[in-house]
């Protein structure tokens, strides 16, 4: 068992980890102590135990923690004698476990707390019970000593020097060789706050730690944290809270940020904590993403800033126009933005310096956080209602926070600071907007004269080629680009080997993989929610000190837009604003000394760019125009990388920017390299050569300005969608923030020029480098013959172009073995794509297998083979009804599983056919649009799996356009034929680990039998997540590769996002099996699988199911003509027209046949290595090999040792599933409900329900609305058969795929999650009685309500939160309030809102109808107009149909704001506007044109009829 | 790129040849052309595949999507600069290739594929009567000198490619004019000999050096040509034709069938008075052994001589009509092929064998033949004879038209003892080099008998590698 956490193992990182969690607090707002905060502090996490995880060991917790104020007093009735309240300090201490190093460390603080002048008084045994911990976290417990002290000194500065203290310590003690190091961790040292915490689970907490049960034990607050972290490894140092906060969330822009920090560090300085240097690094290294950011915040802090400006200032909200803030606030906030790039990701914090507590969420606010205030002058805050219960005449006030804002409680004082006050005291307190206006310049309006030509002349030629631009390049990207300010769309996947396999030259930015976001952190939708995105940036630092306050500060040119053309790169170039100037360095190197030359010329760069910083320089030029036979340009990325890196190192980072002018770029993906690794402006040249010569030529009709603005456009558009991936909202942190993995690069460069990067199979050095480059520089100078006209055919197949996998031969032989079920032909196909794949076009291609032979006869039959064979998730939309059905009939027959993928089905599928074949898919997946996801949908599946990501466009959404939607898809989907279906980036109900939690909760109650599924997509990290997503209760998880399939996506996602399958496949199995979770869950490849060999292999390095996509569909007659987006697929297989499907010739029979040949095939390779059964190769890395024979000039130094580690984990932990997981259904209140129903549910008789509910109390419904289902189809119940009453506080997902006949009436109020999925129920929601707020000012429903709702109607009477309605397809729902986003993505149904709205209210809404009660007649600013129109309720049918809504509203909810309109409604009515999609308005007004003409036509018929 | 969804809304539209009645009274081409309009509309309907297995399918590798969208776009120069950057002769292979790329087209799958020869050969006129074709002589030369004997195809192709490389090439040709094949062996009515003149001009316009009436091996010895040249590619076809033995073979009115067909052409261009042809099909019964392309074209060129009647038989089974399971999309579709010259009238039989040839006064005067029957025998189709089917065809002609088996071994590869292959072909490396030093073979005498467009391919890659020779040296 290891005692501490594992450091590099095969592809294992420790950095890839991840935490989520359940946060909240309690505090008294009048400060008084007492034991009884405490224990509804512990309560609190008891009541989200569910948000916390477990480990292997069923008993481990990822960490549980609490931070109360310090107990002084109960050390005094303990006998210690303590210098006064102020005077005093004290904290826990994790020592090692060693007695011989615990000594030392003690010695070690000890001599520091003297040098400090701070008296020790002596340490105390802290009683703790550890019988109560699991086994993984008793390995790695740490001997813990409370360390009590004091000084006779003011307060503050004994604060101060305890945190000095504590650095030193820390500092002193990493840098020692005591072998147990790694234990110690001071969990706080304060005046003010103490922290016990621990890898516990929540109900753990209470228990180790004696003290917390001690009535004695008293704090006015208790701010608590359960940790859910996708690996369990031991951490006791990562259980939160930290030493000032507690965060729940995500830090996506987390290397940017400390890589920021550290440069900072040089230019601090502060007059309060005197000589920093001892005090840094201020990040501590090897912690989490949390912990740097409470590293800083604690910095900010004991430099002398208050809390509110700390918070603000790290994480800002947006300062967008759609943000109804002050001009004040938005100058505070900018004047800061530009010297403190913003802490980006999901964040919900709470935070206390012990007299001050509160919490804040980001700009995104896409975590819950909830607070009660009572009248005992109680606060409770927390990622739940409910987690505390009062009465309800005790309640003052129900609330939660929004999207960037705080609230803080001064206990001292005992007031409550809400963000607007909190916010104007900052904004007021220097005149950030004059400084603004005086100092700084915004580009954009530098007026100039000079118009700079892109014109390059008799230099075109040459650069074009020594640049390696193809055809391809130029006449697909660029101008697609300029023509449309689009990037060019694809499908199909990629199937070209990356860029190191190759031998072709590539350019550098080729090696790099972009990183997005899965499970962990949601993406964000850069086109619906783009008010949260900016690409604004700044140039000229003059960056000082930035604890220091000073309008020099913002001395600064601003600009709105990155990539510049040249005649702003001129202005940019000669800018002598305020004294700037910059330095012009040029990307050249010898083109004779190869390598050598690239390498001098870069470390010549590094020292130049030094020096300009010296020189007081404000930011260099980097450029690469001036090339010539003997000078090649270095390439932009490694140039752009290795000055920002070395300008790190040399602390002289943030005193400098970057410009790079490049004939270089040109795809999206490399402006975002350029950008994350440290860019600020980029000017592409050469792209803007190619566009004017495009013009000129006439092959874009457009004229040179409009099609610049166009290219530039699509570039901006591009990152934004780059950035969302990652959940990053804008390009200041963006930039550095190294979101990329590179694939084939040599360690020895990725540490000496892009430190920080994940490489994990080696590759090229120096050399292959610079030979990249001057292959094609050669090509240009040296050469005579006049380069030929090539198309290099990286996007469509070309001979002698990029080689392709799905070549002409592969598709051929294996069509034709598949129709004539010929076994010879299909050796042929698997011969030639496996010869292919070691051409090398995969990484697999280099690996070869380890024989051992045995007879063939005594391997287990191709029937067991087969049913570890699925097909991939294609929607019926994507691909057309024959093929659709094709494949589910083939794989029902083989005892496999096809897939719906996100596109719903038709029910009639789910009876079998008459000659005993099947068209119901076993799979169902649930991806983010939720389309076609009913209840009868779900229990119709054996399989159900939940899609975080797609290998062709992982972190992306979708979009099916309107005029694919024909009447038969539109129905599958729930959807109105001609309304454009938006799939959003992210799940709304997955924002972290435990949301997916608490969906695959969700689904595993509407049908417990079947799998819940997840599907990931290869990145680094990957084997984490999965780790976590095993712990989040997954019955098997895909890993997909980053080369899958697809039907439209955006080219540079297919070629730049995620990783090979291979490197994402065995990262899984070794995490997992290092984890002991591999036993509880089986995992599934796909990625371009196509012969026996690569399921061998795949299942060698881990996987036991396999995914076939594309090899399917080819069977089927896919011809790879990659035109999928444009619905003109020749063969009729992924396209909708009724003509083109006639040609489908597609048959199941030679599907059957591909599966068995691969069976039989699999077998024959089984026999090869000598075992009997699948199950016996699974993760047997040791059987595989590198196969010396497949090797090239790039290559050669590829080293997939860590890929082929076998964990030395495997030889105690299983390394298949051999277990099942406890999805934790068996005791549920539904379980309950459906007793209780029984004579409904069989007789159809009508029954009531009472009962208490609690917040622990999740998806309620949900498995009773299964069990109707089931029986009834989505008919259901007669209306109201089933009433079930509650008290209390709903758990998450409250009426989940609530079935016909159900209704839920609760009277308290609920969580998240509400109405997910309604099918066909009815839900109501009252404020308890007695209560005293007023509903329409109070939460009462948590966030992303009826996401995914197709039936259905819901009474709220009180306010919901964020996301109401959200993908909402058919349900009505009336609600007295609501957050941002209300509406988002909706395609049907009915929305009345009788109050406030917040911002993008309507955002993607394609569909149904919205009625908003407009008493502030401010409506249309928080309306997204991008899709809709508004107008006043005029029209009759409106009229009535809202006062009928506001009815029935009334009648079951009593609510006084219905009555108060239902008695005036000639006053009221006018004050609705009705919000309604222009494609929805249209074909509603075509849907009563045709019912008029059909009804013109029936009276003719009429007349005709009588006048015969 | 191009319209997306062309091919729905547009059919395949063919040029069609001349009225039948018209075409049979002249040598002149039989296909027709298509207005520019509507040729524009024809490339419309490429749909610009993801993975083009037309480009897959031409052996010259013709960029296939990128100038029909060119030439759906009406960039006709752009489209002629795509074509010409892989074939050096797209108005030999836009008239007479039996053009796989459309076997192999997409749209093929379900029999209506792109236009692809008909638009390749629009391309390449109009790039002719535009002007976009002039002759570029190479701006620099490199001092070496290369001798290409043999001016087929492939020679042609090969000496194109190494003067527009700089090199000094000399084209030598045994007969009285240059074209091998192209203008011996096809008939005028598929390709005219102008088109063969006009390419041959540009070449010697651009520098290649052309010299008639040399048979190297004979008139000059292959010693000479090694001394005076740096490099050497050999390029003279597969022209030794396939004999059959049966009796009666040395009767009178027996031919092979390539000097039936160059006789006519040599008659066509005004080389040889008509008077003078030995072998004429007028008022005969014509009786061609061989039912591939050379076949038919025997039986075109019988027709316009006035045969009485012509009869065309093969020993292997009728072709099927549609593709066999074994021959799937995107292959070479192995179907009956009814040819201009089929369709001129003609009859054909399949499975059936030559028996014997009778005649009277030493003149043939018909053919025993038995039918026969094809079956599989060991996983091998083996011929088997049908009892009591022997029966006579009446012919006073007969053409033999059944292939040609390796080039001629006599001369100039009997001199330079060249090594050859089984089928006795020119044996080269990877390099299209043969056992002598600088001396590269290529085309039909290396490859055996084959398609024009493959004889450019091969030319082009002997050029390739010779330039790359040359430059090493």
């Amino acid at each position: 068992m290891k005692k501490e956490r594992p450091k590099q193992q095969g592809l294992y990182r420790q950095e890839f980890e991840h935490g989520s969690c359940g946060i909240g607090f309690v505090a008294h707002l009048k400060g008084k102590k007492s034991h009884s905060i405490i224990r509804q502090g512990l309560d609190i996490l008891i009541n989200m135990a569910h948000r916390g995880a477990e480990g292997a060991d069923s008993k481990t917790g990822d960490g549980a923690g609490v931070l109360i104020q310090i107990p002084r007093d109960f050390y005094l009735i303990q006998g210690y004698s303590l210098p006064p309240e102020g005077q005093f300090g004290t904290g826990l201490i994790f020592f090692p476990q060693d007695s011989s190093d615990a000594a030392e460390c003690q010695e070690i603080l000890t001599t520091i707390i003297k040098e400090e002048g701070v008296n020790l008084i002596g340490f105390r045994e802290v009683p703790r019970n550890s019988s109560v911990i699991g086994e993984i976290s008793r390995a790695a417990e740490p001997k813990i000593l409370q360390i009590l002290l004091g000084a006779d000194v003011q307060q503050a500065d004994l604060e101060r020097k305890l945190y000095i203290i504590r650095k030193r310590t820390e500092i002193a003690i990493r840098n020692s060789n005591l072998k147990q190091k790694s234990f110690f961790y001071i969990p706080s040292l304060s005046t003010k706050v103490l922290v016990y915490k621990g890898m516990l689970t929540s109900i753990q907490l209470g228990e180790y730690f004696l003290d917390l049960n001690d009535e004695r034990l008293q704090s006015a607050i208790a701010l608590v944290h359960s940790r859910f972290s996708t690996n369990t490894f031991p951490s006791w140092d990562l259980a939160q809270p930290f030493r000032m906060l507690g965060h729940n969330g995500e830090i996506n822009t987390i290397k940017g940020n400390r890589f920021w920090m550290e440069a900072r560090e040089s230019i601090l300085q502060s007059e309060k904590l005197g000589d920093l240097t001892r005090l840094y690094p201020i990040i501590e290294p090897d912690k989490s993403d949390s912990a740097s950011l409470d590293n800083v915040l604690e910095f900010l802090i004991m430099s002398g800033k208050s809390l509110p400006y700390a918070m603000s200032v790290l994480i800002p909200e947006s300062i967008n126009d759609k943000n109804p803030i002050s001009p004040e606030l938005k100058a505070f906030y900018k004047y800061h933005s530009t010297f403190l790039e913003p802490w980006d990701g999901p964040a919900s914090l709470i935070f206390s310096d012990g007299r001050y507590i509160g919490g804040m969420l980001d700009r995104n606010g896409l975590r819950p956080s909830r607070y009660v205030i009572t009248t005992n002058d109680l606060i409770v805050m927390g990622s739940e209602a409910g987690v505390q219960t009062f009465a309800p005449e005790e309640i003052r006030e129900k609330g939660r926070l929004k999207p960037g804002k705080m609230l803080l409680v001064d206990t001292e004082i005992g007031k409550i600071f809400y963000d607007k006050e909190l916010k104007a005291e900052l904004a007021a307190e220097y005149p950030y907007g004059q400084w603004i206006q005086q100092n700084m310049v915004k580009l954009e309006k530098i007026e100039t004269s000079h118009k700079e030509s892109p014109d390059m002349g008799d230099q075109y030629d040459k650069y074009i080629t020594s640049f390696n631009y193809s055809l391809e390049d130029t006449d697909k990207i660029i101008k697609e680009m300029a023509a449309t300010g689009k990037e060019p769309l694809g499908s199909m996947g990629n199937d070209v080997p990356i860029a190191v396999l190759s031998k072709k030259p590539y350019r550098l930015f080729n090696y790099f993989k972009q990183m997005f976001a899965q499970v962990t952190n949601p993406p964000i939708d850069p086109i619906r929610e783009e008010l949260v995105m900016t690409l604004s940036g700044y140039l000229g630092s003059l960056q000082q000190n930035l604890l220091e306050t000073t309008p020099d500060h913002v001395k600064m040119v601003r600009f709105r837009n990155p990539v510049i053309s040249n005649t702003y790169f001129q202005v940019v170039k000669n800018l002598r604003y305020k004294g700037f100037s910059a330095a012009n360095l040029q990307l050249h190197f010898d083109a004779g000394k190869g390598a050598e030359g690239l390498q001098d010329a870069v470390e010549q760069l590094c020292k130049d760019a030094e020096k300009a910083v010296d020189e007081g320089k404000n930011y260099i030029i980097l450029s690469d125009r001036g090339i010539s036979e003997n000078t090649a340009p270095i390439p932009s990325l490694l140039a752009v990388s290795a000055v920002h890196h070395h300008l790190i190192k040399t602390r002289k980072r943030m005193q400098i920017d970057i410009v790079v002018e490049s004939a270089e770029p040109r795809e999206v993906m490399h402006f975002a390299l350029l950008f994350g690794y440290g860019a600020s402006i980029i000017n592409p040249y050469m792209c803007f050569a190619v566009i004017d010569k495009l013009i000129k030529e006439k092959a874009i009709q457009l004229d040179y300005q409009k099609a610049e603005e166009n290219y530039v456009n699509a570039v901006n558009k591009g990152i934004l969608k780059i950035m969302s991936k990652m959940g990053i909202s804008t390009l200041r942190s963006y930039r550095s923030s190294q979101i990329f993995e590179a694939v084939g690069i040599h360690t020895d460069i990725i540490n000496k020029y892009f430190a920080g990067t994940t490489s994990r199979i080696g590759g090229i050095g120096m050399n292959e480098i610079a030979e990249e480059v001057l292959i094609p520089h050669r090509k240009a100078f040296i050469q005579e013959q006049q380069p030929d006209i090539l198309t290099e055919g990286v996007y469509s197949y070309r001979k002698y172009g990029e080689h392709h996998a799905w070549n002409p031969e592969a598709v051929s032989l294996l069509q034709w073995s598949t129709s004539t079920g010929n076994y010879k032909k299909f050796k042929e196909y698997t011969n030639r794509v496996n010869a292919d794949t070691a051409s090398p076009g995969f990484i697999r291609g280099l690996l070869r297998i380890k024989t051992n032979p045995i007879p063939i006869a005594e391997v287990e039959p191709i029937e067991k083979i087969m049913k570890r064979f699925v097909t991939g998730a294609m929607s019926y939309g994507s691909i057309s009804r024959e093929a659709h059905e094709t494949l589910a009939i083939a794989m029902n027959r083989i005892g496999g599983r096809s897939n719906t993928g996100e596109g719903g089905e038709d029910p009639v599928r789910f009876k079998p056919l008459e000659n005993g074949d099947s068209v119901r898919s076993a799979i169902k997946q649930v991806a983010s649009g939720r389309f076609g996801v009913t209840t009868e949908y779900l229990v119709n599946a054996d399989e159900l799996q939940i899609k975080i990501a797609q290998g062709a466009k992982p972190g992306e959404g979708g979009q099916l356009p309107g005029h694919k939607v024909d009447k038969i898809i539109a129905k599958t989907r729930y959807a109105i034929p001609g309304i454009t279906l938006i799939s959003p980036p992210p799940h709304h109900d997955i924002y972290s680990i435990e949301d997916l939690s608490q969906l695959i909760f969700d689904l595993k109650n509407v049908n417990p039998k079947a799998k819940v599924s997840v599907k990931l997509v290869s990145e680094s990290g990957v084997g984490t997540i999965a780790a976590g997503v095993t712990k989040a209760g997954a019955d098997l998880i895909t890993i997909s590769g980053y080369e899958g399939g697809t039907g439209a996506s955006p080219s540079s996602s297919i070629k730049h996002a995620g990783l090979p399958l291979e490197i994402g496949l065995a990262e899984t199995q070794q995490t997992l099996v290092m984890n002991n979770l591999r036993r509880k869950v089986i995992i599934q490849a796909d990625g371009q699988l196509k012969s026996g060999r690569d399921i061998i292999i795949a299942s060698l390095l881990g996987a036991e199911e396999f995914g076939f996509s594309t090899s399917a569909l080819i069977v089927l007659g896919c011809v790879m003509m990659r035109k999928c987006h444009l619905n003109t697929c020749p063969v009729g297989v992924a396209t909708q027209n009724p003509e083109l499907r006639k040609r489908f010739r597609g048959k199941a029979d030679n599907v059957v046949t591909y599966f068995k040949f691969l069976a039989e095939e699999v077998r024959e390779l089984l026999a090869e290595l000598g075992y009997r059964k699948m199950d016996d190769i699974i993760g047997r890395f040791d059987l595989l090999e590198r196969n010396p024979e497949v090797n090239h000039w790039k290559i050669k130094n590829l080293d997939l040792s860590a890929l082929i580690t076998q964990p030395t984990e495997s030889f105690d932990n299983a390394m298949h599933c051999c277990d099942v997981q406890d999805h934790k259904i068996d005791h549920i209140l539904d379980k309950e409900l459906i007793a209780e129903a029984e004579k409904a549910i069989s007789d159809k008789q009508p029954v009531l329900i009472e009962r208490s509910i609690h917040n622990t109390d999740r998806t309620t419904g949900a498995m009773l609305s299964g069990k109707i289902a089931m029986l009834y189809g989505s008919v259901g119940l007669p209306d109201g058969t089933i009433k079930c009453r509650f008290n209390g506080s709903a758990g998450q997902s409250f009426g989940a795929f609530l079935s016909p006949g159900i209704e839920l009436y609760l009277e308290g109020d609920s969580n998240d999650y509400l109405g997910k999925g309604l099918s066909g129920g009815r839900i109501i929601v009252v404020p308890p009685v007695g209560s005293t707020f007023e509903p329409d000012k109070n939460i009462i429903i948590g966030n992303t309500v009826l996401y995914g709702a197709t039936r259905g109607e819901i009474y709220i009477s009180g306010v919901a939160g964020e996301r109401f309605g959200v993908r909402n397809s058919g349900a009505s729902a009336v609600v007295e309030g609501v957050g941002n986003h209300c509406c988002e993505y909706m395609t049907g149904g009915l929305v009345v809102v009788l109050g406030t709205t917040g911002s993008n209210f309507a955002a993607g809404m394609s569909g149904g109808v919205a009625y908003v009660f407009n008493e502030n007649g401010d409506f249309d600013f928080y309306c997204n107009m991008g899709m809709v129109e508004l107008s006043l309720v005029e029209d009759h049918s409106d009229i009535n149909e809202l006062t009928k809504l506001i009815s029935k509203h009334y009648q079951f909810t009593k609510s006084k704001k219905a009555k108060m309109i239902l008695d005036d409604l000639y006053k009221y009515i006018p004050m609705f506007i009705k919000v309604i999609p222009y494609d929805f308005n249209k074909v509603l007004q075509e849907q009563k044109l045709e019912e008029i003409r059909k009804k013109i036509a029936d009276v003719e018929i009429d007349l005709e009829i009588s006048a015969s | 790129m191009t319209d997306i969804s062309g091919f729905l809304k547009i059919k395949r539209k063919e040029a069609g040849n001349r009225p039948l009645n018209e075409r049979i009274g002249d040598h002149s081409e039989v296909e027709q052309v298509l207005n520019s309009e509507d040729r524009m509309l024809q490339a419309a309907r490429c749909m610009d595949c993801g993975t083009p297995y037309c480009h897959w399918g031409c052996p010259v590798d013709n960029l296939i999507p990128e100038w029909n969208d060119l030439l759906y776009k009406g960039d006709w120069k752009g489209a002629y600069l795509r074509l010409a950057a892989t074939n050096n002769f797209p108005e030999f292979t836009g008239r007479i290739c039996p053009a796989p790329c459309e076997h192999a087209c997409v749209l093929n799958i379900i029999q209506e594929p792109v236009t692809i020869r008909e638009n390749e050969v629009a391309i390449v006129e109009k790039a002719f009567t535009e002007g976009y074709i002039k002759p570029e002589p190479p701006k620099t030369r490199t001092g070496k000198s290369v001798a290409v004997i043999g001016s087929g195809p492939a020679g042609m192709a090969a000496a194109d490619l190494l003067n527009k490389a700089g090199h000094l090439v000399t084209l030598f040709e045994k007969d009285e004019k240059a074209g091998g094949l192209l203008r011996f062996g096809i008939p005028d009515f598929k390709l005219s000999k102008a088109t063969v003149d006009r390419r041959l001009d540009l070449m010697i316009k651009e520098g290649v050096i052309i010299r008639t009436g040399i048979n190297i091996g004979k008139d000059i010895t292959g010693k000479e040509i090694l001394e005076q040249f740096d490099a050497i590619c050999i390029a003279i076809g597969a022209t030794h034709p396939r004999d059959l033995v049966a009796e009666g073979r040395d009767l009178n009115g027996i031919h092979f069938a390539m000097d039936f067909l160059s006789l006519q052409n040599r008659v066509n261009s005004g080389h040889i008075p008509a008077s003078a042809s030995n072998i004429n099909a007028e008022g005969k019964k014509v009786l061609v052994i061989g039912g591939g392309d050379t076949g038919s074209d025997c039986v075109g060129t019988s027709t316009r001589q006035k045969a009485v009647s012509i009869t065309q038989i093969e020993i292997m089974p009728k072709p099927p009509l549609r593709r066999s399971d074994n021959n799937p999309w995107p292959y070479f579709g192995k179907i009956l092929k009814t040819s201009t010259s089929h369709e001129e009238g003609c009859e054909r039989y399949w499975n059936l064998a030559t028996v014997k040839f009778l005649g009277t006064d030493n003149h043939v005067t018909g053919v025993e033949v038995e039918d026969v029957v094809w079956n599989p025998i060991n996983d091998k189709y083996t011929m088997l004879v049908v009892r009591d089917t022997r029966r006579i065809i009446d012919a006073d002609l007969v053409l033999l038209a059944m292939g040609f088996v390796h080039p001629a071994l006599e001369g100039l590869l009997s001199e330079l003892e060249l090594e050859l292959d089984q089928r006795k072909n020119i044996k080269v490396d990877q390099t299209q080099l043969t056992n002598r030093q600088k001396v590269f073979a290529a085309g039909d005498s290396v490859s055996g008998a084959t398609l024009v467009v493959n004889a450019i391919a091969s030319g082009r890659k002997v050029a390739k590698e010779i330039d790359k020779f040359l430059r090493k040296a």
